[in-house]
C-alpha cells in the first residue's frame, strides 16, 4: 500500500497516448453496453415467463393450451427463425471478410425469413382471436399473447433495424460505426432466437403435454 | 379527435388545485419573461439543454429533484394538516378522493422524481471525476435518459391540472388500480410517467456500468476504486436488473386497463397478488438503489472529515456487493400478510434479518473511521452523524418487522410509515444533502454557506423526529396508514405534534433555499481556489473547481487507493506536465430533448386515448433516434493549445493560493518515504 | 505505463475474438435443427412416456440454448468473453429468482388461501 511506487507517477506524464487510446476502445464499450442491455431485456422476458408460469393454468373455463396450439405450425415458425439466425451469421462472416455486397444480400435474406416468421405469428394470433380465444378470454390467454407478442414485437424492431442497417451500409460502407452497429444487431437477433427456444419449450410444448 | 380529453378534465371546482394552477402559471410566465428579457434562451439551449457533459446533466437532475422536493413536500404538509384536523366530528379540509391522490402523488414523486434524480444526478456529477474519465461511456444516451426522465416529470405535473392522478397508493395495487375501480385517467398518468422515466433510468444504469467497467484511469483496479464509485456500480447493476421487472409489471397492468386482459383482475383467472409479488421484486432492490450511493457518499465524507483513510475499505466493498445480491431475495416481507404459508414467510423473514448484517458492518466501519480521527464538523459531516444515529433506529424497527408475527400486527400501520421514512429520510435525504454540501464546490467553484447549512440540518433532524416518533406510537396503538379521517380522539395530539414536526422540516427546507441564495450572493467570499476545499482524498479534488469541461487535462495514473491523498503527501499532487495533448470530446446534441418531447406527447396521448397523437409521438421518437444514427458529426477535438491555456491559468491561480496558505495537513500515523 | 499496455492488449483480444466461420455456423445450425426436432418429437411422436416428456423437452431446450450461445453468440470462457459470461451468469441468477420465486410464492399462497386455480392442480 505504501509509496516507493509514487515516484513513478511522473511516468504518467511522459505517456500521452490517451486521446487516441480512448477513441480506439469505442467498439468494445458499445458491445459491452449492448450486452448489458440484452441482459436487461432478458429480465423483461423473465417477468413475462414468470407471469405465464403462474397464470398458465388459469384458463377460467376457456380453451386450454392443449386445445389451441398446433405444433407443426410452431415447428415451421421455429425453422424460419433458426434459418434467419444462420443467414445473419453469414452476413457477419461477409462483414469480417469486408464484402459489402455480401453483407447487404445476406441481411436481405435474413429480413425475408424474419418477416416470414412475423407473418406466421400474426396469422396464428388472428386465427386464435377468430376462434374466440383472444387475449381477453382468460388470464392464461392474456399471458400467452403478451409473452409471445412481446417476442414478436422484438423481432419487428429487429426488422426495422435490419432495414436501417442495409441502408447505412449501402451509404457509408463498412465503417467502424456500421460494423459496430451490425455486431450489436447480430447479438440482438441471436438473442431473440434464444428467447424463442424458451417460448416453444415452455409455452407450446409444455402446453401440449 | 381528442379521445377522453374534454374541457371538463380541468378541475375548476377544486379551489386548492386552481390556486396552485394560477400560482404555477404566474410563476411560469415570470420565469419565461426573465429568461427572455436577459436573452438566456440561446445560452440555456446551447450550454444546458443540449449538453452531453455529465456534470451539467448531473446538475440539471439535482435542480429538478429540488423543485420536485418542494412539490412532494407540499403534499406531505397537506396530509399532516388533514390528519391533525380530521378527528371525530371534523372532516378536515380535504375530500377523500383528493386526499387519496395526495398521498399517492407524495409517494410517487418522492421516490421517482426526487430521490431517484438526486441519486442519478450525484452519480453523474461524481463518478466520471472519481475514476479519472472525461465523460460517461455514452454521452448522448445520458442526455436522452435525462430528457426521458423529464417527460415523466412533466406528465406528473400535468396530471395536477388536467384530469387527476392515481388514488391508489404509490404502488397502485390492483384490483383497485384496474379499470373497473379506477376508471379515470389517474392510474394512466401514473403508468406512463413511470414507464418513461423508468426507461431513462434503465438506460443510465447501463451507461454507468459501462463507464465504470471500461473507463477507469489506467492502474485503477476494482479494489482501488473510490467507495462512492463502488456503491454507484452496485446501484447501477441493481437498476439494470430490477427496473425491467417494473417495466413488465406496469405493462401488464396497462394491458389490463387498455386491452381488457386479465392478469390482475378478479375474474377470468386473474391474480392480483401476482402484481404485488412482481412490483416488490423491483421495489425492494429499489430502496437499495437509493440508499447505496448515499452510503458511498457518507463513506467519502467520513474519511475526508476524519482525516483518515476509510476503515475497512474491503469490507465496505464486500458488504455493498452482498447487499446488492441479498436485496433480490427479501421482497416478500412487504406482504407477509397476503396468506402464504409458514415456510415462505420464514424464508423471507430470515433473509430480511440477514441483509441487515452487512449494513451493520458498514456502520461500524464509519464509527471506526471516526475513532481517533481529527473529526471536523462541517455541514456534510453533521448530516453524516445525524444519519448514523437516525438510520440505526430505522434499521432496528425494520428488523423488528422482519419477524412475520410482528408484521401481522404492524402491517399497513403508521408504524411502517414511520419505519420507512426513518430509513429514507434518515438515509437517503440526509445523504443527498450531505453529498450536495460536499460536492457543491466541485460543481460551481464555491462552497455553500455553513451557517444556513447547519440551520437546515438541525431543523431537519428535530423536525424528522417530531414528525415520525409520534407515528411509531400511533402505529402500536393500531392506527392504519392513508386515513383521511379517524374516529379515535386519542390519536389527535400525536398527529398535531407530527404536523408541527412537518412544519419544522419545512423551515429546514427553507433554510436550504436561503443557503443557496446566500452562498450565490457571497460566492466571491466562499470561492474555492484550490479545487480541494475539504482536504479530499479522491481524484475529483485534484482538478480545479468548477471542473474543466474535459475533466482531466492528463489522464491520471493510479497506484494507490487514495491516489490524490498520497500525491499530496509526497508533494507531487500539482505537478504541471511538460506538454498537453489534444482531447477528444463528444459534441452537444438536441436529439435527447426532441425525443423527450415526443415521449411527453406519447405519454399524454396514451393517457387520454388520443391514438393519432400517440402514433405521432412514437414515430417521432423512433425517427429522431434513427436520424441521430445517420449523424456522423458527433465529436470534436480540443486543441492542445486550448487545454494548455486553461491549465496554465489554473496553475497560476493555484500558486497564488498556495503562497497565502499553509501546507496541507499530514496524515497522523503515516511515515513518509523519501 | 503498464496499465495502458494491458488495456491495449485487451483491445487486441477483442479484435481477434472468435467470429466463427462458415463451418461453425453450419455445425451450430445442424445441431439446433436436430435438437429442435428432438424437442418437438418428444411431444408429437407419442412414443415417449408421459412422465419423461417434461424432462425431455427441458434437456433438449437447454442443450439448444448452449449450442446457440456457443456457435451463434460465440460465448465462451476466453479472457475477452469472461466479463460478458459473468454478466450472463448474474442475469441467470436474477432470472431464476424471479421465475422460481414467483412460482413458489404464488403457489404457496394459492394453496393456503384455497385460490380456485390451485384446485385444478392436485396438491400434497
Amino acid at each position: 500500500m505504501s509509496s516507493p511506487a509514487v515516484s513513478a507517477t511522473h511516468g504518467a506524464l511522459d505517456d500521452v497516448t490517451h486521446g487516441g487510446h480512448e477513441h480506439h476502445d469505442d467498439g468494445s464499450k458499445t458491445l459491452l453496453g449492448f450486452w448489458i442491455y440484452l441482459m436487461s431485456d432478458c429480465l423483461i422476458f423473465s417477468g413475462l415467463f414468470a407471469t405465464f408460469a403462474v397464470l398458465g393454468n388459469s384458463t377460467a373455463g376457456g380453451p386450454t393450451a392443449k386445445e389451441l396450439f398446433e405444433l407443426p405450425y410452431v415447428l415451421g415458425e421455429t425453422m424460419l427463425l433458426l434459418i434467419s439466425s444462420v443467414t445473419f451469421g453469414m452476413a457477419m462472416l461477409s462483414m469480417h471478410a469486408g464484402k459489402k455486397g455480401g453483407v447487404v444480400a445476406w441481411l436481405a435474406v435474413t429480413f425475408l425469413f424474419g418477416a416470414g416468421f412475423i407473418g406466421m405469428e400474426v396469422y396464428e394470433f388472428a386465427k386464435l382471436v377468430h376462434e374466440g380465444a383472444g387475449p381477453s378470454t382468460s388470464a392464461f390467454l392474456s399471458s400467452y399473447f403478451t409473452l409471445v407478442g412481446t417476442h414478436g414485437l422484438h423481432v419487428t424492431c429487429g426488422l426495422i433495424w435490419l432495414v436501417v442497417m442495409m441502408d447505412q451500409i449501402r451509404r457509408f460502407g463498412l465503417t467502424d460505426a456500421t460494423q459496430r452497429r451490425l455486431s450489436c444487431l447480430s447479438l440482438f437477433w441471436h438473442f431473440l432466437d434464444i428467447v424463442w427456444i424458451c417460448v416453444f419449450t415452455f409455452v407450446y410444448l409444455r402446453g401440449a403435454i | 379527435m381528442f379521445g377522453k380529453l374534454t374541457l371538463d378534465a380541468v378541475p375548476y371546482h377544486e379551489p386548492i388545485v386552481m390556486g396552485t394552477l394560477v400560482a404555477v402559471i404566474l410563476g411560469g410566465l415570470a420565469m419565461l419573461a426573465i429568461v427572455t428579457k436577459f436573452r438566456l434562451w440561446g445560452y440555456l439551449w446551447k450550454e444546458w439543454f443540449t449538453s452531453v457533459d455529465h456534470k451539467k446533466i448531473g446538475i440539471m437532475y439535482i435542480i429538478v429533484a429540488l423543485v420536485m422536493l418542494l412539490r412532494g413536500f407540499s403534499d406531505a404538509i397537506m396530509m399532516r394538516a388533514q390528519q391533525a384536523m380530521a378527528a371525530g366530528e371534523s372532516a378536515g379540509y380535504l375530500p377523500p378522493h383528493h386526499f387519496d391522490q395526495v398521498f399517492t402523488a407524495h409517494g410517487v414523486i418522492m421516490i421517482f422524481f426526487v430521490a431517484m434524480p438526486f441519486i442519478t444526478g450525484l452519480m453523474n456529477m461524481v463518478v466520471p471525476l472519481q475514476i479519472g474519465a472525461r465523460d460517461v461511456a455514452y454521452p448522448f444516451l445520458n442526455s436522452l435518459s435525462f430528457w426521458l426522465f423529464m417527460s415523466g416529470v412533466v406528465l406528473v405535473m400535468v396530471s395536477l391540472f388536467v384530469g387527476d392522478f392515481a388514488a391508489t397508493g404509490w404502488l397502485a395495487y390492483p384490483p383497485l388500480s384496474g379499470i373497473k375501480y379506477s376508471p379515470t385517467v389517474g392510474v394512466d398518468y401514473y403508468i406512463w410517467s413511470l414507464q418513461l422515466s423508468g426507461l431513462g433510468t434503465t438506460l443510465s444504469g447501463i451507461n454507468f456500468i459501462v463507464t465504470i467497467m471500461k473507463m477507469r484511469a489506467p492502474g485503477m483496479t476494482l479494489m482501488k476504486m473510490p467507495v462512492f464509485t463502488w456503491t454507484a456500480l452496485v446501484t447501477n447493476i441493481l437498476i439494470v436488473a430490477a427496473f425491467p421487472i417494473l417495466t413488465v409489471t406496469l405493462a401488464l397492468l396497462t394491458a389490463d386497463r387498455y386491452l381488457d386482459m386479465h392478469f390482475f383482475t378478479n375474474e377470468l383467472g386473474g391474480n392480483a397478488m401476482m402484481y404485488v409479488n412482481m412490483i416488490w421484486i423491483w421495489g425492494h432492490p429499489e430502496v437499495y438503489i437509493l440508499i447505496l450511493p448515499c452510503f458511498g457518499a457518507y463513506s467519502e465524507i467520513v474519511a475526508t472529515f476524519s482525516k483518515k483513510p476509510l476503515f475497512g475499505y474491503k469490507s465496505m466493498v464486500y458488504a455493498t456487493s452482498c447487499i446488492g445480491v441479498l436485496s433480490f431475495v427479501v421482497w416478500l416481507h412487504h406482504f407477509f400478510t397476503m396468506g402464504s404459508g409458514a415456510s415462505v414467510n420464514a424464508f423471507f423473514g430470515i433473509t430480511t434479518m440477514i441483509i441487515s448484517v452487512p449494513t451493520g458492518a458498514k456502520l461500524f466501519n464509519w464509527l471506526f473511521t471516526m475513532y481517533r480521527g481529527r473529526v471536523e464538523y462541517n455541514v456534510p459531516m453533521l448530516w453524516t452523524v445525524g444519519f448514523m444515529v437516525t438510520f440505526v433506529i430505522g434499521g432496528v424497527t425494520g428488523v423488528l418487522m422482519a419477524v412475520p408475527g410482528a408484521d401481522f400486527v404492524l402491517h399497513n400501520s403508521v408504524f411502517l410509515i414511520a419505519h420507512f421514512h426513518n430509513v429514507i429520510i434518515g438515509g437517503v435525504v440526509f445523504g443527498v444533502f450531505a453529498a450536495i454540501n460536499y460536492w457543491f464546490p466541485k460543481a460551481f467553484g464555491f462552497r455553500l454557506n455553513e451557517f444556513w447549512g447547519k440551520a437546515s440540518f438541525w431543523c431537519w433532524l428535530v423536525g424528522f423526529w417530531m414528525a415520525f416518533a409520534p407515528l411509531y406510537v400511533l402505529g402500536l396503538k393500531g392506527m392504519t396508514r392513508r386515513m383521511n379521517h379517524y374516529a379515535n380522539p386519542d390519536w389527535q395530539p400525536y398527529l398535531i405534534v407530527a404536523a408541527m414536526g412537518a412544519a419544522v422540516i419545512a423551515v429546514g427546507i427553507l433554510c436550504t433555499l436561503v443557503q443557496f441564495y446566500v452562498s450565490i450572493r457571497d460566492r466571491k467570499k466562499l470561492t474555492d481556489p484550490s479545487g480541494d476545499p475539504w482536504g479530499g482524498r479522491t481524484l475529483e479534488w485534484a482538478i480545479s473547481s468548477p471542473a474543466p469541461f474535459y475533466n482531466f487535462a492528463i489522464v491520471p495514473q493510479i497506484k494507490e487507493l487514495d491516489q490524490f491523498w498520497e500525491d499530496k503527501q509526497n508533494g507531487v499532487a500539482y505537478v504541471q506536465p511538460a506538454k498537453y495533448e489534444d482531447i477528444h470530446m463528444p459534441r452537444n446534441t438536441g436529439v435527447g430533448v426532441v425525443m423527450g418531447a415526443f415521449g411527453t406527447v406519447l405519454g399524454f396521448a396514451l393517457v387520454w386515448h388520443i391514438w393519432w397523437m400517440a402514433a405521432l409521438g412514437l414515430v417521432g421518437m423512433i425517427a429522431a433516434f434513427i436520424v441521430r444514427a445517420y449523424d456522423r458529426d458527433i465529436d470534436y477535438w480540443v486543441p492542445a493549445a486550448e487545454v494548455e491555456k486553461i491549465e496554465r491559468s489554473r496553475h497560476a491561480q493555484l500558486k497564488q493560493f498556495q503562497t497565502t496558505q499553509v501546507a496541507p495537513v499530514a496524515a497522523p500515523q503515516r511515515q513518509k518515504v523519501a | 505505463m503498464s496499465g495502458n499496455h494491458s488495456s491495449h492488449d485487451a483491445h487486441h483480444g477483442v479484435e481477434h475474438a472468435d467470429h466463427g466461420s462458415t463451418k461453425s455456423y453450419i455445425v451450430g445450425f445442424v445441431l439446433s435443427v436436430v435438437l429442435t426436432l428432438a424437442s418437438f418429437g418428444v411431444v408429437m411422436s407419442g412414443k415417449v412416456p408421459h412422465d419423461l416428456m417434461m424432462p425431455g423437452i427441458i434437456v433438449f431446450g437447454v442443450a439448444q440454448l448452449i449450442v446457440q450461445l456457443k456457435y451463434f453468440l460465440h460465448m465462451g470462457l476466453s479472457p475477452s468473453q469472461r466479463g460478458n459470461f459473468a454478466i450472463m451468469l448474474f442475469t441467470l441468477l436474477i432470472l431464476a429468482i424471479v421465475v422460481v420465486g414467483s412460482l413458489w410464492v404464488l403457489h404457496n399462497m394459492n394453496v393456503n388461501m384455497m385460490h380456485p386455480t390451485s384446485q385444478m392442480v392436485p396438491v400434497e
